[in-house]
């Protein structure tokens, strides 16, 4: 009860900004710009802020806890409406989410989780990588259709939590399909070059013509992967089907001249739905779901690749 | 100073047994690794893998082993890289030629080893502390040429340095080997490599005998940034785009590897860069056979670990004098007075 008053007391004090959006001031502590997908996300998060009127800040933390840790504290002396934070580990937040908690700031938590009681923040917005890894696992055993199918996977970094989890739920993908079976399964560090030099040496080791598929944990091990069947003299996408993770403007391209055939969809834009959740919760209190899963949408050659290619390639990717 | 066939046959003894073992493990775990076959307009096969595979670490050992000779390191290479691979997209997707790609991505090598070589020989820097300055900051440079992106290109002529082929052979193949026999004649068939072996074993007394220390030290750490140079510009082809966050990352490790897996001392004085780059095969070699044996990647870095663990044991100055004691326990012993050829460290004279 006593949760409810001040929600509702922190909803009629926020009552005349929530009434007039161009007021609202939030704060954005991003990681910073480790991966491509993480430089569009930071361009569609300032996207969605300026589409709603949101004075956004935003603090870069070169990949430090500190920084972001420095970022929020700063954010909350300004009296900021809100926080975004993305943040870099899983760890050490409780102190500085209780400080935002006592400001009686929100904090939504984009693409990554913290481990703290969840009552120190409002939402997360994350994609599901399980998830992820089971729509390319479905994908691949719908087009075989009851064909036998010798895969060969492109895993991420080794022990990380996208790399472990892609690989889980792809796995749960095929596992209902007859002759579906991964016979190679090495890492390529999420990396273009390390996709190559492994995809080389899958090829020569299986065969090539041995090798009816390649599940890529991200496009850009894929996209390395494409070069290396091409120059073994094959043809990526028909000789060996390709289905990976992120649709990355490449891999758009790549599906649209027909090297590729399926990308599922990491979307960057974590902020649309985390906004939404926030100015409903600002103006009336509506308290969302601790978590929200953003669509994992998956694109194949039906798709207007070329269109959504020129779409995404100015955001930073 | 000029090295003979039968003593640099000597010298390289040792790392030619090693990759003749690496190479059959790599038979081992995988019976078709020697089938060479032409296919697409070019040779084919694990072999030609690990001499293509190789070619980065391959090149960035040439300049080290000259850096290390001196008693320095060189830690920067790895970001040189990211920083030259980037300078060459970034020129060529601003409409220039693969040329001048080139040329422009090797003199930002060569400024980046000229700054590392004024900070050791005229400010007199520790190496490790001089050179550690670039390695953090140069993935920074190379992200701001790129803006953050991986910067893709299509210019042919460039991808052909990573991705082409010469009479069948591919380019970072060619490019390697070449650099290698002409650094090697440099220092061989001149007296350089005697100087700078000089520096390595006593700079103050190189100095008193004549040698322009300062100069020469400069030349070195230049030599290996233009190295690192072209190494980036062969990785960035070979992708056809500059990733300046992974490019040549933690390879100036696997290059420092090389030149002690080489038998050369991380103390200066005597080099070998034929060793070095035969060093550089073997670990190309303990790569092949990771990937081939179809292990779980849980596993890479342990088993690169043991191997490269047994290859440095094998090669240390004790095992090799235990090796020689026995030897010269036999009865046809007591050849001419040989060091035992794993410890070349030459002490003044």
């Amino acid at each position: 009860m006593n949760v409810k008053a001040t929600l509702l007391a922190s909803a009629i004090t926020l009552a005349p900004f929530a009434a007039m959006a161009a007021d609202l001031t939030i704060g954005f502590s991003q990681i910073g710009s480790e991966s491509g997908w993480r430089a569009a996300e930071t361009t569609v998060t300032k996207q969605e802020a300026e589409m709603r009127g949101i004075d956004l800040k935003f603090a870069d933390a070169q990949q430090k806890q500190e920084n972001q840790i420095k970022a929020i504290r700063s954010f909350i002396a300004q009296g900021v409406d809100a926080i975004l934070l993305a943040p870099v580990v899983a760890t050490g937040w409780d102190e500085v989410l209780e400080e935002a908690a006592d400001a009686e700031i929100p904090v939504v938590l984009l693409d990554r989780t913290v481990d703290a009681s969840d009552d120190l923040y409002l939402t997360a917005v994350t994609s599901d990588l399980v998830h992820e890894g089971r729509v390319a696992g479905q994908w691949l055993a719908d087009e075989m259709a009851g064909e036998p199918c010798r895969i060969v996977e492109l895993q991420g970094t080794t022990g990380s939590s996208p790399a472990i989890d892609r690989k889980k739920g792809f796995e749960e993908g095929i596992a209902g399909a007859e002759g579906l079976e991964i016979v190679r399964s090495q890492t390529g560090d999420f990396t273009r070059s390390q996709g190559k030099v492994v995809m080389e040496s899958f090829l020569k080791a299986e065969g090539g013509e041995n090798i009816c598929a390649l599940y890529a944990h991200n496009d850009d091990m894929a996209v390395g992967a494409i070069q290396a069947i091409k120059e073994a003299g094959l043809n990526p996408g028909t000789d060996i089907k390709i289905v990976a993770i992120d649709a990355v403007p490449d891999a758009h391209l790549a599906i649209a001249n027909g090297e590729m055939n399926a990308t599922i969809e990491l979307t960057p834009n974590m902020a649309g739905p985390a906004l939404d959740a926030l100015e409903a919760y600002l103006a009336d209190g509506t308290a969302p779901e601790k978590w929200i899963q953003t669509e994992s949408k998956l694109y194949t050659a039906a798709d207007d690749n070329q269109a959504v290619y020129e779409e995404k390639k100015g955001l930073g990717y | 100073m000029a090295t003979t066939t039968p003593s640099l046959l000597k010298r390289i003894t040792p790392q030619l047994i090693i990759l003749a073992v690496v190479l059959g493990l790599n038979l081992l775990v995988f019976p078709d690794f020697f089938d060479v076959s032409f296919r697409n307009g070019r040779i084919f096969g694990n072999l030609v893998d690990v001499f293509n595979r190789g070619a980065p670490v391959a090149l960035l050992c040439i300049g080290m082993t000259l850096v290390i000779a001196t008693k320095g390191i060189d830690l920067s290479v790895g970001a040189v890289m990211a920083i030259a691979g980037a300078t060459a997209a970034s020129l060529v997707t601003d409409g220039h030629g693969w040329g001048t790609a080139l040329i422009g991505a090797l003199a930002t090598g060569a400024l980046c080893g000229a700054w590392n070589g004024v900070l050791v020989a005229v400010l007199r820097i520790q190496p490790i502390v001089a050179t550690l300055v670039l390695m953090v900051a140069g993935r920074g440079i190379a992200q701001l040429i790129t803006e953050g992106t991986i910067l893709t290109f299509n210019n042919e002529g460039l991808i052909r340095l990573g991705a082409g082929t010469v009479l069948g052979i591919p380019t970072p193949i060619v490019i390697w080997l070449a650099l290698g026999t002409l650094a090697t004649l440099a220092v061989r068939r001149t007296a350089l490599g005697m100087l700078i072996e000089a520096i390595g074993v006593n700079e103050a007394s190189s100095r008193l005998a004549g040698i322009n220390s300062r100069v020469l030290l400069i030349c070195v750490y230049l030599a290996s940034g233009l190295c690192a140079a072209l190494a980036g510009v062969i990785v960035a082809a070979d992708i056809k785009g500059a990733d300046a966050n992974n490019a040549g990352l933690w390879l100036e490790l696997d290059a420092i590897l090389a030149v002690v897996i080489g038998g050369n001392s991380l103390l200066g004085g005597r080099f070998s860069i034929v060793a070095s780059l035969i060093g550089a095969l073997i670990i190309q070699s303990v790569n092949s056979v990771i990937l081939l044996s179809g292990m779980p990647p849980e596993f890479n870095l342990v088993i690169k670990a043991i191997l490269i663990l047994a290859i440095l044991v094998i090669q240390s100055p004790k095992i090799g004098h235990l090796i020689y004691m026995l030897r010269a326990s036999g009865p046809e012993s007591l050849p001419e007075r040989a060091r035992p050829s794993a410890a070349p460290k030459e002490d003044a004279p």
